[in-house]
């Protein structure tokens, strides 16, 4: 009750939310493989709304290129645990640091030459598509060969390794995403909250205020990219093998960015109620097309989805479904 | 755009090449099918191969019941995406399927095969060269393809019964590779195998490019002024269009452009496209053997059921992969998960569409004896010329030039 | 002698490239939104002139007008039935809007033509010219020229044409150009469709040089990217010379580094001249 109460929620809204904590948790139990295995797709996506949402949603920075993050986290501790034996749990802070490190470099240099809106979103594509290219003919972590984690066949799951199956993964990712969550409400509770969202309204305006834009934009992308860096060794985890071209790949980072944009960017819960409808639609469509035989259709319909979502909720999903059920969020 | 293959088309392509039918009809069939679950690039960057590949699943789909196995069917599209693999894996095991087969791409491979395992359920895998699939100790995964490694040592190893056959030994070889998963690994391999293969030439310079690339005309001019006898290449389909055109345009003629074992040179995109300039293409890689009936009945339905296409080893080991399946179902007569995997183990499958002795497989899940034909483009169509006794015509090498073909 | 090769031949294929890049240009010039759709309207294009070849028999050169109209007119409808309600709406809005038609135009082309690559078979494809020691392909060198003659087309039409020249003030000033009593909303919906006739047209030499598949198109989007930004976004002469320096730069790295690098080197290119002079080398500050 506390942590509802914590959440700036209205008794409403924090019913809704436990109601919706206790189905996520009861799930593995209620449903199959099947389903987990997408809810696993779910969960993933959300998270990485999550994150790229502090960049995007709060300090108001269009990034495409999140991948980049993705791969790096994936990449420094699938690495180290191939090469060094080295425990994901600290390989995933290696791979954090050295995300946030890049995060904020390619930042620093961006904000520092004044490269802001479109221009630093292509930016960002340009240094994800570097580092792929790089990767492609990094030998120490397989190249375009690929990198992969040995397979252990476990009767039962080693969380010390990261090692198990589906269901250990929804639950860490339910638990990351929850995480994400607490820690968004509790940042835009907070100055730096708020600061961030002056830039993102206007940042001339937030630096004739005595705000340092460039600190506060960097702080964004560093914390951004961390975060995605964390999901990304457990997409390692999961995966257990890694190539540049689909770790790195354009089309992740487009992934990433159209959940959170469906469900309502800048808000706490549009993220996961993009991801959910985003997965949840595609793999509908998918289910649907295996009756049709026309490769291409279930692509058309997700795109004319996309469309009909961008046309008549232009602001995303979240703030009209609220509104609708009678649920308070404090932001938009 | 896909015609519907009838039960009748097979007893006619059956019939052209001999009395398979008796020989199968006697097979009693199960008393239930087989729920087999396939997985394949059908959309996405893949989709071309995986299209190809699907020709084999509908080709299986009709042929199998006709040859005394009971299967079913359900199909699934990976998008040429490992996720999805994932989960479509996941949703056929879901919706009854009690083995899987597929998935051509080595990425979506690894994904298929995870669920397989987590799950219990056999999975045949049709094409898919990564070394690495048969190296995680899986217990109910199957290979029936060679790895990158094998393909290179077997194409290695023709290159010298080309020179035997022709009388020629050139001295020097540029390499074109593509940089990919499987070009790296097929490099791997060469670089390996090359001290030992005992070739009489050397490769005086290797190139690799990027999958993405559109144009390859820095590539090609790079090649020609290496100078080389021979063009040894690792390559995919679109790129492989490209290469020849731009050798065509720079009128670079080596003695013959020859892959160790790679897609592109045998696909029927490749023809139709080069005309003139896709013969003599040489590649050397596993094959659907002219001499086997089953292979012959196989073609035969195949050309029948797609008139413009080229019967290749996509639809070929595709096919297989079904066999296999089927066969395990019938011998082991249960469609539980550990009789089958036993029934596969124990597989010992004689009469084949490609290629090579029996298909068995060793302790590891994988099918050692797939050894690589040399396939040449002769008239417009894939010819095997090598081995020997698999062969419907003689080698041509060195090749005519550009300019001299008709 | 070599290099000389090396250099023509990316610089022919720069010249294609910057003609498919002038139509980026030119769209967010005036309209300011970034065609994210920008490959796979060319992959459209492509479609376009392979069915003109294969109904009407046409040689692609040849196809060009009748692809180009096609595509202002489809740039056009665009504009003025979806886009225009987007324009002052934020970056990712119109980025989503742009995704959502560049993946339906992905699927429709699957859907319609299958996965397989296509292409058009032309008597002259293999033709190259030799002089001295310089090897000259006469397909890039066709397609070449039909990008340059293309690109002065449309300066001629922005210099000369009345509309061309409301297009441009619009540009400069949006605000003024409403108030001298300009037809914004038709100017933008012209520029877009002016944009895709650009992407029409080098769609049609594009198919000279390299095979159509449905999911190429992304590849060409980015490249387009990376030209505009080179040349500088907005900026016509940019986008050509911002094509031409890809084509020579990849040639030139794939020559003497690793091929598989080269479009490293471009996006290691586009990252410092974003840096260094964010407006590009044409572009004005």
């Amino acid at each position: 009750m506390r942590a509802s109460r914590a959440l700036g929620l209205s008794p409403r809204a924090a019913a809704a939310l436990g109601l919706f904590l206790a189905v996520m948790l009861l799930l593995p139990f209620l449903v199959n493989a099947y389903i987990v295995s997408v809810l696993v797709v779910v969960l993933f996506a959300a998270y990485f709304g999550q994150s790229w949402n502090i960049m995007t949603g709060f300090a108001g920075q269009l990034s495409l290129g999140h991948a980049l993050y993705v791969g790096l986290g994936a990449y420094t501790s699938a690495a180290l645990f191939v090469h060094f034996g080295l425990t994901p749990w600290l390989g995933m802070i290696a791979g954090m640091a050295v995300a946030a490190l890049a995060g904020s470099a390619i930042a620093a240099l961006s904000f520092r030459f004044r490269v802001g809106g479109v221009y630093f979103a292509l930016l960002t594509i340009a240094f994800a598509e570097f580092t792929r290219i790089l990767f492609d003919h990094f030998g120490w972590v397989g190249a375009t060969e690929g990198l992969f984690l040995p397979v252990a066949n476990l009767a039962h799951d080693d969380p010390v390794r990261l090692r198990g199956s589906p269901v250990m993964f929804y639950y860490l990712l339910l638990v990351l995403s929850l995480a994400a969550l607490v820690l968004s409400h509790s940042l835009l509770d907070r100055r730096v909250g708020y600061y961030w969202q002056a830039i993102r309204e206007d940042e001339e305006a937030a630096r004739a205020l005595g705000i340092d834009v460039f600190r506060y934009k960097i702080a964004a992308m560093a914390l951004s990219a961390a975060m995605t860096a964390l999901g990304g060794t457990l997409l390692a985890f999961y995966d257990n093998n890694l190539y540049p071209d689909t770790v790195f790949a354009m089309g992740r980072s487009i992934e990433i960015i159209i959940a959170p944009i469906i469900g309502g960017l800048g808000t706490l819960f549009g993220p996961i109620v993009g991801a959910f409808l985003l997965t949840g639609l595609g793999e509908t469509m998918t289910n649907l097309s295996t009756y049709f035989e026309i490769s291409g259709l279930k692509q058309w319909f997700y795109g004319a989805a996309l469309l009909a979502i961008v046309a008549l909720q232009p602001s995303g999903l979240w703030p009209w479904l609220s509104r609708a059920l009678g649920l308070w969020e404090r932001r938009r | 755009m896909m015609r519907t293959l009838t039960r009748r088309d097979f007893a006619l392509g059956a019939a052209a090449s001999g009395a398979l039918l008796a020989d199968v009809g006697r097979a009693r069939a199960a008393a239930r099918p087989i729920k087999l679950g396939s997985l394949l690039p059908r959309s996405g960057f893949e989709a071309q191969i995986g299209q190809s590949c699907q020709r084999g699943v509908d080709l299986a789909r009709k042929l199998l019941p006709a040859m005394g196995y009971a299967v079913e069917v359900i199909d699934a599209d990976t998008e040429s995406k490992p996720e999805v693999a994932r989960t479509r894996a996941e949703k056929l095991i879901r919706d009854g399927a009690e083995m899987l087969v597929g998935a051509f791409d080595s990425g979506q491979t690894f994904a298929i095969a995870q669920v397989a395992e987590q799950n219990g359920i056999p999975f045949v895998i049709n094409i898919g060269a990564d070394p690495a699939i048969t190296e995680q100790g899986y217990k109910y995964v199957f290979r029936n393809f060679p790895t990158s490694v094998m393909l290179g040592s077997h194409g290695l190893a023709r290159f010298n019964d080309l020179f035997a056959a022709t009388r020629t030994s050139p001295k020097t070889a540029v390499l074109l590779i593509i940089n990919d998963t499987f070009g790296q690994s097929m490099l791997k391999g060469i670089n390996a195998l090359m001290p030992k293969a005992n070739l009489p030439f050397q490769i005086v310079e290797t190139i690799s490019y990027d999958p993405q690339a559109k144009d390859l005309s820095i590539e090609v001019a790079k090649a020609k002024a290496a100078n080389a006898e021979l063009q040894m290449v690792v390559t995919r389909l679109q790129d492989v269009i490209i290469m020849v055109r731009e050798m065509v345009k720079q009128k670079y003629e080596p003695m013959g452009i020859i892959s160790p074992g790679s897609p592109g040179m045998y696909q029927t995109q490749f023809m139709k496209v080069l005309g003139k300039y896709a013969d003599y293409a040489i590649t050397n890689i596993p094959w659907l053997d002219p001499k086997q009936p089953l292979a012959r009945s196989f073609t035969a339905a195949f050309t029948k059921a797609y008139p413009d296409e080229v019967c290749t080893l996509d639809a070929g080991f595709t096919f297989e992969g079904f066999l296999i399946g089927a066969d395990a179902y019938k011998r082991a007569g249960s469609a539980k998960p550990q009789a089958l995997v036993e029934a596969l183990k124990a597989t010992d499958i004689k009469e084949r569409v490609m290629i090579g002795g029996a298909i068995t497989f060793d302790a590891k899940g994988q099918n050692v004896n797939l050894p690589s034909g040399v396939v040449q483009i002769l008239d417009g169509r894939p010819t095997v010329v090598l081995p020997t006794e698999n062969a419907e015509a003689k080698p041509v090498f060195p090749v005519p030039g550009w300019s001299k073909r008709a | 002698m070599l290099y000389l090769n090396i250099i023509v031949a990316g610089l022919l294929t720069g010249a294609v490239y910057g003609l498919m890049a002038l139509g980026l240009s030119v769209i967010f010039g005036v309209v300011r939104i970034v065609n994210f759709a920008h490959g796979e309207m060319m992959v459209l294009a492509m479609y376009g002139a392979c069915l003109a070849n294969a109904g009407l028999g046409l040689d692609p050169l040849l196809a060009v007008p009748l692809v180009t109209l096609t595509l202002f007119l489809l740039g056009y409808a665009l504009q003025r039935g979806l886009i225009n309600r987007y324009i002052a709406r934020p970056d990712h809005e119109q980025f989503l809007l742009l995704l959502a038609v560049a993946t339906m135009i992905t699927a429709s082309l699957l859907m319609g033509f299958g996965p397989d690559a296509r292409n058009v078979q032309l008597g002259y494809a293999y033709d190259s010219y030799q002089i001295g020691a310089m090897l000259l392909d006469k397909v890039r060198l066709l397609a070449a020229a039909g990008a340059v003659l293309g690109a002065a087309a449309l300066s001629g039409f922005f210099r000369f044409t009345r509309t061309g020249k409301s297009i441009r003030a619009c540009a400069d000033n949006q605000f003024g150009a409403q108030v001298v009593g300009l037809d914004v909303k038709r100017l933008y919906a012209v520029t877009f469709g002016l944009g895709a006739a650009c992407v029409g047209a080098a769609g049609c030499l594009m198919l000279l040089l390299v095979d159509v598949q449905p999911y190429i198109a992304t590849d060409y989007t980015l490249l387009a990217f990376i030209i505009v930004i080179l040349g500088g976004l907005g900026s016509m002469p940019g986008a050509l010379f911002g094509g031409i320096l890809v084509g020579v730069s990849e040639a030139l790295s794939g020559f003497l580094v690793e091929p598989s690098f080269k479009s490293a080197f471009s996006f290691g290119l586009l990252i410092l001249v974003l840096l260094v002079r964010p407006q590009g080398l044409l572009g004005r500050a």
